[in-house]
């Protein structure tokens, strides 16, 4: 198949404090490949430096070493602000995606502004033809919010807002979409919600995308791979039939093996119990 | 109440008030909307005076006006880069900006700590000329902040100004949406240091003269007028909230006006001041815990009521039992 690398990591390092008593090495020599329209979960302890991964995507620092290409582009020194052009990034706090003093409408023209590239746009004002089409966004989230545009987002539930921050990271598609245990803060039913509200954008519009999460079961069920982290090393990497054929002890079994210890967070451990 | 407020004291103040209610508005841009306290407002204003005095001096009474905001801009524009290009904390920033403004500032006016611009061309003295009555000061300095106020208002609801605002409200937000947050600050802070600077112009024009000190305390009397205005008309859209603006910059102008009319000497002129600063600024929690008070005597009446009513159930419990 003649399908085009979206991501290309090759020996990304990071090392924060380096010289002092807290230097901790965060990404150790990773090295990952995505395919255009790869949906990869990632799973991993506390600390094994998922969120760092994601962050070295987007640029919140630059890598010590280490190339990282997003569609051919070589994109490690580019800065924050310009790649996140092509990046959607969720996080698991629900604040942080939104601007709170700001209306439902104005913080979704802030996201339309990625589509704008003439230097003028910046003058102008949202249109009643844009507002009509945040309507119809809006609408599709079943929530109730295109009655509210005028509403400071503020107002809004965590998962409102991670629904609208979704639709907001999305609105231009992105080349590649970070999913930062995005729906951890949210209650179970509104967690199913945005979840499948992700699945169903993700496979209408064939979007790149990463995901972190504690769920074994999501792990295993989402997507097309699965990711393992340990000390900031990608440890296991696994699709395809022997994915299928992956059990949750068996992915527990297969983090021992990798990392030499018993998989210690307490979240993926709760997440087992409650799921026997 | 005829005796203590007259007519030309309302005017006065309200003259004066629109003046300073620019700076209100830069504040409300820079304090509010981009939540970065400005510390180089009292040098801005006092550097917008001296150009324009200047300037005036020279004979040209617009082109002085222009200048002024051309020299607040390039201030915000210094205050906006040892922030965003050179790590320094946006207060310590405005500090040393003000600082370094003190000798610019002596050395715009000639190295003489004042400038003098009697009998000389000003857009009063044209408006004098053109309008004629009493009102005219009043007109233009109306004219030019409600001008001010409409162009902010707007700017504020494009795409730049929503930028902006993002920018103060959540920068996480700001940065994973491909906005440039240095980019937003150094524009906000040029908008509102030109708006400073401005007014600090049109005072020099009003009352005839700059002086170096002018400008001190400045930064406490336009917080003082945005958290007035703030506090009255409440926050809701960008219109509403640069009309509070404007309301509470004449408002506090006309308090000042009446404690000079009742008799507090010149020199306690600035104590008054911190006064209302603190009072405008505890207003909105005084507020609060009164109503919270009220709340509370309220549910104590009622609560007596249900003790009563379990001491009585307990009473024929035990009743009952005996």
């Amino acid at each position: 198949m003649a399908e085009k690398n979206m991501l290309i990591m090759k020996h990304v390092t990071k090392t924060f404090n380096p010289g002092t008593v807290n230097e901790k090495c965060a990404l150790k020599d990773v090295n990952l490949t995505l395919k255009e329209g790869d949906f990869a979960t990632i799973v991993g302890s506390n600390g094994a430096g998922k969120s760092t991964l994601f962050n070295a995507i987007t640029g919140t620092f630059f890598a010590d070493k280490g190339l990282i290409m997003l569609d051919g582009e070589d994109i490690t020194y580019q800065k924050e602000h310009v790649r996140s052009k092509v990046i959607g990034h969720l996080f698991q706090d629900p604040l942080k995606g939104t601007a709170p003093h700001m209306t439902i409408e104005e913080n979704m023209a802030l996201a339309y502004l990625r589509t704008t590239t003439s230097k003028n746009a910046y003058f102008s004002r949202i249109k009643s033809a844009d507002k009509k089409k945040f309507r119809e966004q809006l609408a599709l989230l079943d929530m109730g919010l295109e009655d509210r545009m005028k509403q400071p987002v503020g107002l809004l539930s965590g998962g409102q807002r991670q629904a609208l921050t979704l639709l907001m990271a999305t609105m231009v598609t992105p080349k590649i979409l970070l999913l930062d245990e995005h729906t951890a803060a949210l209650d179970p039913a509104t967690a199913e919600k945005v979840l499948d509200l992700t699945k169903r954008i993700v496979a209408e519009r064939n979007i790149t995308c990463l995901m972190v999460t504690h769920n074994m079961h999501q792990a295993l069920e989402l997507g097309n791979r699965t990711l393992m982290m340990d000390a900031g090393n990608i440890v296991l990497d696994i699709a395809g039939e022997e994915r299928k054929q992956m059990t949750v002890d068996h992915l527990l079994e297969q983090f021992a093996v990798h990392a030499g210890k018993e998989l210690d967070n307490d979240r993926i451990l709760f997440s087992k119990v409650e799921e026997k | 109440m005829g005796s203590i407020i007259t007519l030309s004291i309302v005017q006065s103040a309200l003259e004066l008030g629109f003046i300073y209610a620019l700076v209100a508005l830069a504040l409300f841009i820079s304090f509010s909307i981009l939540n970065i306290a400005d510390l180089s407002t009292d040098g801005c204003f006092t550097l917008g005076c001296a150009v324009c005095a200047t300037v005036t001096l020279a004979g040209h009474p617009v082109l002085a006006l222009l200048a002024a905001m051309a020299a607040g801009m390039c201030s915000g524009f210094v205050t906006a880069f040892l922030q965003t290009k050179m790590g320094i904390q946006s207060i310590l920033a405005g500090i040393i900006v003000n600082t370094g403004l003190y000798t610019i500032n002596i050395a715009v006016m000639g190295f003489a700590s004042n400038v003098n611009l009697f009998n000389c061309k000003s857009i009063f003295t044209w408006a004098k000329e053109s309008i004629g009555g009493t009102w005219y000061k009043l007109i233009v300095a109306a004219g030019i902040v409600v001008l001010a106020g409409i162009v902010i208002s707007f700017f504020l609801n494009t795409r730049l100004g929503l930028s902006i605002r993002a920018t103060g409200d959540n920068p996480d937000m700001v940065r994973a949406s491909s906005i440039n947050t240095g980019l937003m600050i150094t524009i906000g802070l040029c908008v509102s240091n030109a708006l400073t600077a401005l007014s600090g112009g049109l005072l020099a024009q009003y009352q005839k003269s700059c002086d170096i000190n002018l400008g001190t305390g400045m930064v406490t009397i336009a917080l003082a007028s945005l958290i007035i205005g703030e506090s009255i008309l409440g926050k809701g859209s960008m219109i509403k909230r640069v009309l509070g603006v404007m309301f509470g910059s004449c408002l506090y102008r006309f308090i000042v006006a009446v404690a000079l009319r009742l008799n507090v000497p010149a020199e306690c002129l600035k104590l008054v001041s911190a006064l209302i600063v603190a009072i405008a600024i505890a207003l909105p929690y005084l507020k609060k815990q009164s109503a919270f008070y009220q709340q509370k005597r309220k549910a104590k009446a009622k609560n007596q009521e249900y003790i009563e009513e379990i001491k009585a159930e307990i009473a024929t419990k035990e009743g009952g039992k005996a």
